[in-house]
């Protein structure tokens, strides 16, 4: 049968597979480990590259030399190992290299632990390597998006010549569900820009160092079209039982999991609750949230960090809305009945109250 | 001959046009300097073994990242010191390309020594140019890894103490060291006849690029008159005085003859080929499959099967007693039938405790958050799983415990079942105790009526591939169900 029963983690090589990749480097490193087991199993058998990498460092760079040579391929890690990548991805970003990244995110700061955290949401939406850049960041909340985004990680990676991380956490790795195993592609040949042992690319130059401050300025300005591009074109979220809602919920991954076994509850005790969940961490899908703007009262931002995605939206909303937080660290996540309680305090101390009377501040994390 | 040496390679670009300045014929390097002899010496080789279509030349940081001014063939520049483990990357997905890295004292010996030295124990196949001038030239002149004792660098200004700063590092010396490595040599430019041997090792190891031996090492000692603060004229004399009797001249390790080229790579699988490997079907037609699926009758319920809309399960013991493995076995009937479903293993904060555990939700709605904090189903393999979750059970709910190692009297629940199964002596009787696990889900099976046959064949035979094992837990699987049997009936999940 085309469904099985899989790990988030084993879903990811799938997606990397059907997608057309053709070399996995990586590093292990615990919770995204069984990226790198299944990959170290099955790429070999398809015919595609595997390497176990001295380091983090080497992995993302030889991610950078097979996709300079015009080949689809990744890498996979979790929050300490994605530190260390980062030269590499902003001199991939610099090149405008295709390339999918997948972070399988752990507690930190520091060596931290191996449980599941959203700490790593500035590092990879803001960019984290130095420089100004961006990548797409998708933030997938089941096994079937691990394989579905990361197939389309390669598509848009290849579209837009830019690299693409799959933001996941723990949970998510390590949980497992049916996989219905979507259609395989075979991707395009090499671009007209890849360096290729054929005549056809011969004299191509692959670089990011532009001594002169009038081409540098040209290609940073050049890297910015392409993301305003990508911001007009590739936005993506899930709402759920948003119409009629006085309070949104907000939040990504397995949290937003949680948060929609809160919104059934909540409904059931009659609290109007919904859910806006955004699949793009960048572009952030900041217009399908403002058309809640203003209709609703509240918006309610979970997280398991110290308080990242809520700056955004923040940002986003400015002040229009009142933005209320809610957190954990360490390893723990919420439960529902814990989102609900929170819920009914906003929505029973806030619900009479005209909109733009309310405070807008941000509740900060205990 | 004359005619030949005095003219520019034709791996050389007629103009240098991407080299910015109104000169477009001349290098930007220094009088003196040895880059442009050494990329001299590689554009003849390409050009001569016409490689030109095919090399890939990797780019330092360093004098030599602007290469690219100069060489008529691919390249790309990559971060300080990472040249090796691009070049890997190319390497691997191009069998045909001519791999070359370029490489200074700096990136290679220094930031990048990690990646030197794995590529060449991975035996990488790639020649690399090793240009050694004992200093950072582009930068300012600092202390490299090979900076002479007692050398006045920018950031050596009293001369490199060996003490605190060591001493000079000999790459081909270490790289010699290793088993994968072909061909490792050490060369000069410091002269003419100097320079003739270096170019022969340079052509020696673009052969054996193109024979696909794999990793040859050629590092050339190459003069930096400006850093070194020497007239150019001076600088091939300051090489013979000072870095000759460091780093020794010659080969290092030569295992051209004795090595056999490289097999070509397998092919990479077609899209269909790929889904058939990953599923074992061969179409990759997908609404056909789930069509044959959902028509085959395996998924067909029994009449009695009770009408439930979401279950909460947790499958609890010590680690090694195979509850994780019972979990997945409940997810996968569930999912054959029909259910959407979830497993997480015991993951995070929960798990402390001496316990292992996992937990399945199977429901007939999309499942919100897979973490079961209220329990409808526990299966517990020992007491401190029976301690700890026994509280968290839902009104209605079904226990059934491990009473092979569960002595004590547990404590009745108001509107919780809970039965005993001696597990793992039933276990030992069906041929191993490991399948305690799976006589738990007979039990919980027969007790419930939740799963088919069909679901419960597709759970173990997809868990217990292997004929002995799979033997071994249907055994055990029916003893589990035989063991409840006309017992404890009408368990409500």
């Amino acid at each position: 049968m085309s469904k099985q029963l899989m790990k988030g983690n084993d879903a990811v090589v799938c997606g990397a597979l059907l997608a057309g990749c053709r070399g996995f480097f990586g590093y292990p490193i615990t919770p995204a480990s069984e990226i790198a087991h299944t990959a170290a199993l099955l790429f070999p058998q398809a015919g595609r590259i595997f390497i176990q990498a001295e380091s983090e460092v080497a992995a993302i760079n030889m991610v950078y030399g097979a996709s300079s040579a015009g080949v689809r391929s990744m890498t996979a890690s979790s929050g300490p190992g994605i530190s260390l990548k980062m030269e590499g991805i902003s001199y991939l970003a610099a090149s405008e290299l295709p390339s999918v990244i997948v972070d399988i995110s752990r507690v930190g700061p520091g060596l931290g632990n191996i449980y599941p955290s959203q700490g790593d949401y500035n590092q990879v939406v803001k960019g984290g390597g130095h420089g100004s850049y961006r990548c797409i960041v998708l933030s997938p909340n089941s096994v079937q998006e691990m394989c579905d985004f990361t197939m389309l990680a390669f598509e848009l990676a290849d579209r837009y010549r830019i690299p693409v991380f799959v933001l996941s956490d723990a949970y998510v790795g390590q949980m497992m569900e049916p996989l219905d195993m979507p259609a395989a592609i075979d991707p395009p040949g090499p671009p007209d820009w890849a360096l290729t042992p054929e005549a056809a690319t011969n004299g191509n130059v692959i670089t990011s160092i532009f001594l002169n401050p009038e081409e540098m300025e040209a290609h940073v300005l050049h890297l910015q079209e392409n993301y305003a591009g990508i911001q007009r074109q590739e936005t993506r979220c899930e709402t759920y039982r948003c119409e009629d809602a006085d309070l949104i919920l907000v939040g990504f991954g397995i949290v937003s999991r949680i948060l929609r076994s809160a919104v059934d509850q909540a409904r059931e005790q009659g609290l109007k609750v919904g859910l806006f969940r955004p699949q793009t961490l960048w572009p952030f899908p900041e217009t399908q949230l403002l058309e809640h703007v203003g209709r609703v009262h509240d918006f309610l931002v979970v997280e398991l960090n110290n308080g990242q995605l809520v700056q955004d939206i923040k940002l986003f909303v400015a002040g229009r809305s009142p933005i209320h937080f809610m957190n954990r660290v360490g390893g723990f996540v919420p439960s529902p009945e814990e989102v609900v309680e929170k819920a009914r305090q906003i929505l029973g101390k806030d619900a009479a109250a005209p909109v733009r009377e309310k405070s807008s501040e941000v509740s900060v994390p205990k | 001959m004359a005619d030949k040496t005095l003219s520019k390679p034709s791996a050389f670009q007629d103009v240098f046009a991407r080299k910015p300045g109104v000169d477009k014929s001349g290098t930007h390097y220094c009088a003196g300097c040895g880059h442009g002899v050494a990329h001299k010496l590689i554009a003849e080789a390409v050009a001569d073994f016409g490689l030109k279509d095919r090399a890939i030349i990797v780019a330092p940081v360093g004098c030599s990242v602007f290469l690219y001014y100069y060489f008529d063939f691919c390249a790309v520049s990559v971060p300080h010191g990472r040249a090796p483990a691009a070049l890997t990357g190319i390497s691997r997905v191009h069998p045909e390309a001519i791999c070359i890295s370029y490489q200074g004292d700096g990136d290679l010996a220094a930031i990048g020594l990690a990646e030197i030295i794995h590529a060449a124990n991975r035996g990488e196949r790639m020649a690399v140019f090793f240009v050694n001038n004992a200093i950072y030239g582009m930068t300012g002149g600092q202390m490299a890894p090979t900076t002479l004792v007692n050398m006045k660098t920018s950031t050596s200004p009293f001369g490199r103490q060996v003490e605190g700063e060591g001493h000079p590092m000999r790459m081909c010396e270490m790289i010699a060291g290793l088993e994968s490595p072909v061909y490792v040599e050490r060369v000069a430019v410091d002269s003419p006849q100097a320079t003739m041997k270096a170019r022969a090792a340079i052509r020696k190891a673009l052969k054996i690029q193109m024979e696909r031996k794999g990793f040859a090492f050629v590092e050339i000692l190459s003069p930096c008159p400006t850093q070194w603060r020497v007239a150019p004229d001076q600088a091939g004399e300051w090489i013979r005085e000072n870095m000759y009797p460091v780093f020794k001249l010659g080969v290092y390790r030569d295992k051209v003859q004795e090595t056999d080229p490289r097999p070509a790579p397998p092919e990479s699988l077609s899209a269909r080929e790929v889904y058939a490997l990953l599923t074992g079907e061969k179409d990759s037609g997908k609404a056909e499959t789930a069509q044959t699926d959902s028509n085959n009758g395996r998924h067909s319920k029994s009449p009695e099967a009770p009408a439930i809309d979401s279950i909460c399960c947790k499958l609890a013991g010590f680690g090694g007693q195979g509850v994780l493995t019972l979990g997945v076995l409940v997810a996968q009937a569930g999912m054959n039938a029909d259910y959407h479903v979830t497993w997480l293993p015991s993951y995070g904060p929960e798990s402390r405790g001496g316990t292992a555990n996992s937990s399945v939700i199977l429901s007939r709605e999309e499942i919100g958050s897979p973490v079961v904090n209220d329990i409808d189903v526990l299966l517990a393999m020992n007491v401190p799983s029976l301690e700890r979750f026994l509280p968290q059970m839902n009104r209605g709910g079904l226990v059934i415990y491990n009473s092979s190692i569960v002595q004590e009297e547990i404590e009745k629940r108001d509107g919780v079942k809970i039965v005993g199964v001696p597990a793992m002596d039933l276990a030992q009787t069906a041929g191993d105790v490991r399948a305690a696990n799976v006589v738990l889900l007979g039990a919980y099976s027969a007790l419930t009526g939740l799963f088919t046959n069909a679901d419960l064949d597709y759970a173990l035979s997809t868990s217990f591939p292997k004929p002995k094992a799979a033997e071994i837990n249907r055994k055990a699987f029916a003893a589990g169900v035989e063991h409840v049997k006309g017992k404890e009936e009408g368990a409500r999940i």
